[in-house]
């Protein structure tokens, strides 16, 4: 029995309500409000940082060693050319005898790329495969899509093993329908009319996934506890359901009043949704969107109360904090090109042999542990740090980004240059030992205090526009409820 | 075993320019204007000069690397020269490398020269730079600036020592409050005005809990030393100054990556002027020092100094600080020229200027801020951060 074995997910903590954006350009566009607030990146995250935050939410109490390959399903990847599942896999610490491939191009590609991991694992090509999916889709100043568009990722285990959910069969449909497109060179996506993406898209690609998958299979509505699609449509998403003959108890809440449509993992997420209030023996029943539709029919097992130690939707949703400005969205997303000043602009060379070289320590954040007198110390040392030992040559890697730590000291530096200012950042003491100075983020100042919990959180680094690198590191973030 | 150097060095000449905002001046102009009146006050010729180091930090701007700009602005004629670089320690570096050649008897006389021209970037505060900490750690390191380094410390000791901010703050606007008022006592300064505990308390964040008032001045500015045997000393003039001490520690990496080190005070500091001492035979630097110009690159940075050097005790540089020990009419007095604070920070020079001061001070020349009857003079250099730095400790006499 091949299927889920595992799932994770993250939305970042800033949350932007859409009265905020109307009240800074609604004057364009006087029909454009719509209801709730979407979820906003912080400046330093992106399709990549946020599919590694749901990875790991994940892999929780999962061995590492034991996967052997990882599918980044997104339409937003960072890079065009440098494979971006490769990054997700080097800050996971996965080891390099897997395969690594990307999904993208369509908001479909999440389901595709589950799908094909499904395939792996039943095949026997690959024991368990994880597949991450996010977005961080733009849409232009003063228009619709900027207030449905919501950042957030998805993450699934599937394999063989303490399945939680089975997947008992898929059905596909594929359509060049061009109702969201977005050019090699466009920064923002373009749309047809909505009247025609509502009715001729979501309203027949879900339902004819969602009857052909029902008809192969000789089931009916009533055999599911949930059923999960997507809709930028509120009105209209209950209407698919409707339709189909399912109760509107049975279809699992879209959230995008909550969070906007996340894209590619936006079908993923609601899933994930699904999964935290699944019972034993609940059927669901999955359809994704976008240039056609994917439709999965899951069984849940009794494994599925042993995957409940997740922060997955539930614990995400709950954590919050309102960006509370226009001006500041528009900044993290980089559309607003803002002053960095003199101090800003200086960006060195980002040396790709080195990050190559070291990049299980600046990407895996691992450092080294000494077999001798069993210090942990980042970076990783040829020669023991420890005054008191000073091994040579005795070191096994050890991994930091897992573990939590305290923040020993801190500041808020107004100088050093930071979208969001004032640049915080202190030293971290890990549990378990080893220590290292890092940014801070996803916090205000005037709420850290010495001795304070902190975990870690994959980041971009910088931006080097005029180079085109976008440069990955970890930061410490207090401890996400 | 090796004995030191005491007494096998002394310092026969000394300049140093006004520290500022030198829009009008280059390196090259700033290290003529200080060589010129160390080779004067030494009474030398330029032929006399055996061998020179140069010291400056920040190649980026300015003079770039290696010491040829240094030999080519002072058209030195074809004799050794050696560029020295250790962060904020860069000036004392080069004057360790002269004295050091000096008491080895390889030359008999040496020029230290330290230089930098800060005020070229376009911006405040000091050059930014990505791979300050070499291109590996460029990718770990957070996106720090020195205040925020330092200001660490402060967050940190006043965590340790149970100090609220306000408490912390107002000991460390002491600290700034006394190098203003010194400041306005030389003319080579770069800030020349008397400040309140309370603009200091009110002033601006530049990273917390630091203030504007917390932080040093960034300046344009050079200083030069001419050293000797005491052999020669004594011929060229009747008040030489003799090196007791000259030492030099640097992190081994226990700070940043162990969990010991505490962050509230600097390691380097307590091992380098632990040698020192013993170098020069000190044993109760609280009883023995006259006068000192330590590296107050931030006021926290000098608070926690009194206590690495065994002059205040642990936790409590507080309590000395605030009865106006360190004042210019204090026990010891700190900063009697202004210090990093007042009379500004020009990298490579500093180390340099520190020592110019208690040159001037040993030789009675320091005017209206001249300490009475000093006999040992303590120089604190250092150069990096916290977690990561080197520190130089210098003891000058009679």
């Amino acid at each position: 029995m091949a299927g889920i074995t595992s799932y994770g997910a993250y939305i970042p903590i800033y949350r932007i309500n859409r009265m905020t954006i109307y009240q800074a350009l609604g004057w364009l566009n006087p029909a454009s409000l719509l209801p709730g607030e979407k979820s906003v990146a912080n400046y330093d995250e992106d399709s990549i940082t946020m599919a590694v935050a749901s990875a790991i939410d994940c892999l929780n109490g999962v061995e590492r060693e034991a996967i052997d390959g990882l599918f980044f399903a997104t339409t937003t990847t960072p890079y065009k050319e440098r494979q971006n599942a490769g990054i997700i896999a080097t800050a996971l610490d996965l080891r390099p005898e897997i395969r690594t491939s990307d999904f993208t191009t369509s908001i479909k590609a999440g389901t595709g790329a589950l799908i094909s991991a499904y395939d792996a694992v039943t095949s026997g090509s690959a024991k368990n495969v994880i597949v991450c999916a996010s977005d961080c889709r733009l849409g232009k100043p003063g228009g619709f899509q900027e207030e449905i568009y919501g950042d957030g990722a998805a993450a699934f285990l599937l394999g063989n093993n303490g399945v939680i959910a089975s997947v008992e069969g898929t059905y596909s449909v594929s359509y060049d329908f061009v109702d969201n497109w977005r050019a090699a060179e466009d920064k923002y996506n373009r749309t047809w009319e909505d009247r025609w993406i509502r009715d001729e898209g979501y309203g027949k690609f879900i339902s004819e996934a969602i009857s052909g998958l029902l008809r192969e299979y000789n089931l009916t509505p009533g055999d599911f506890a949930k059923v999960v699609y997507p809709c930028l449509y509120v009105r209209a998403h209950a209407g698919i359901g409707k339709k189909l003959g399912f109760e509107p108890a049975q279809i699992q809440d879209h959230m995008f009043t909550a969070i906007g449509h996340t894209g590619t993992a936006s079908t993923l997420m609601i899933l994930v949704a699904a999964l935290e209030d699944a019972k034993p023996g609940d059927k669901i029943l999955v359809a994704s969107y976008g240039n056609g539709s994917d439709a999965l029919f899951l069984q849940v097992t009794d494994e599925i109360e042993k995957a409940r130690e997740r922060r997955g939707i539930k614990g995400h949703l709950a954590s919050k904090k309102d960006l509370g400005s226009y001006e500041k969205y528009t900044t993290f997303r980089e559309i607003l090109d803002i002053d960095t000043g003199g101090r800003g602009e200086e960006v060195a060379s980002t040396q790709l042999s080195t990050l190559w070289r070291e990049r299980k320590m600046i990407l895996g954040l691992c450092g080294s542990k000494c077999r001798r007198c069993g210090t942990p110390q980042y970076p990783p040392q040829e020669i023991c740090a420890n005054p008191k030992c000073g091994a040579i040559h005795e070191m096994d890697s050890y991994r930091f980004s897992d573990k939590k730590g305290r923040l020993f000291t801190y500041t808020g530096d107004v100088l050093a240059f930071s979208p969001s200012p004032p640049a915080v950042y202190g030293m971290v003491d890990f549990e378990g030992g080893g220590r290292w100075l890092f940014d801070l983020n996803d916090c205000e100042l005037e709420s850290l205090e010495v001795g304070m919990p902190v975990e870690m959180s994959f980041r971009r680094k910088y931006h080097d526009v005029s180079r085109g690198i976008h440069a990955y590191f970890w930061k410490a973030t207090p401890i996400r409820a | 075993m090796a004995e030191g150097i005491k007494d096998r060095v002394a310092i026969v000449g000394m300049g140093c320019t006004k520290f500022g905002e030198r829009w009008d001046m280059s390196a090259q102009s700033l290290i003529v204007e200080a060589f010129i009146e160390a080779i004067e006050d030494a009474g030398i010729e330029k032929k006399d000069i055996d061998a020179a180091w140069s010291g400056t930090c920040y190649e980026e701007v300015s003079l770039g690397k290696s010491a040829i700009p240094l030999a080519v602005t002072l058209k030195l004629p074809f004799i050794p020269a050696t560029r020295v670089e250790n962060f904020c320690a860069t000036g004392s570096e080069a004057l360790r490398g002269a004295c050091y050649a000096v008491a080895a008897g390889a030359y008999d006389i040496c020029l230290a020269v330290g230089v930098e021209k800060l005020k070229d970037t376009g911006y405040g505060g000091l050059p930014q730079n990505d791979t300050q900490q070499g291109t590996t750690l460029r990718f770990a390191f957070p996106n720090f600036t020195p205040p925020g380094a330092f200001a660490m410390m402060g967050t940190r000791y006043f965590a340790q020592y149970g100090l609220s901010p306000q408490e912390g703050k107002r000991a460390l606007a002491h600290i700034s409050v006394k190098s203003h008022h010194n400041g306005t006592m030389n003319p080579k300064a770069h800030l020349r005005r008397e400040i309140t505990i309370d603009e200091v308390m009110n002033a601006p964040i530049i990273a917390w809990p630091l203030g504007l008032f917390d932080c040093c001045g960034v300046s344009d500015g050079a200083a030069a030393a001419i050293v000797t045997s005491p052999e020669i000393a004594k011929k060229l003039r009747p008040d030489p100054v003799y090196v007791k001490s000259l030492q030099v520690a640097a992190s081994s990496g226990e700070e940043i990556m162990c969990t010991e080190w505490d962050y509230a005070h600097v390691e380097s500091t307590i091992r380098a002027s632990q040698r020192a001492y013993r170098e020069a035979g000190i044993t109760s630097p609280r009883d023995e020092i006259s006068m000192m110009e330590v590296h107050d690159c931030f006021s926290i940075t000098e608070l926690t100094i009194y206590e690495d050097l065994g002059i205040s005790p642990r936790g409590r540089a507080k309590e000395d600080i605030e009865a106006g020990f360190f004042d210019l009419d204090g026990t010891i007095p700190c900063q009697p020229d202004g210090g990093l604070k007042c009379f500004g920070h020009p990298i490579g020079a500093s180390g340099l200027r520190m020592m110019y001061e208690m040159y001037k001070q040993l030789q009675g020349k320091a005017g209206p801020r001249q300490i009475k009857d000093p006999k040992f003079g303590l120089t604190h250099n250092m150069g990096g951060i916290p977690p990561l730095n080197v520190v130089s400790v210098s003891i000058v006499g009679h």
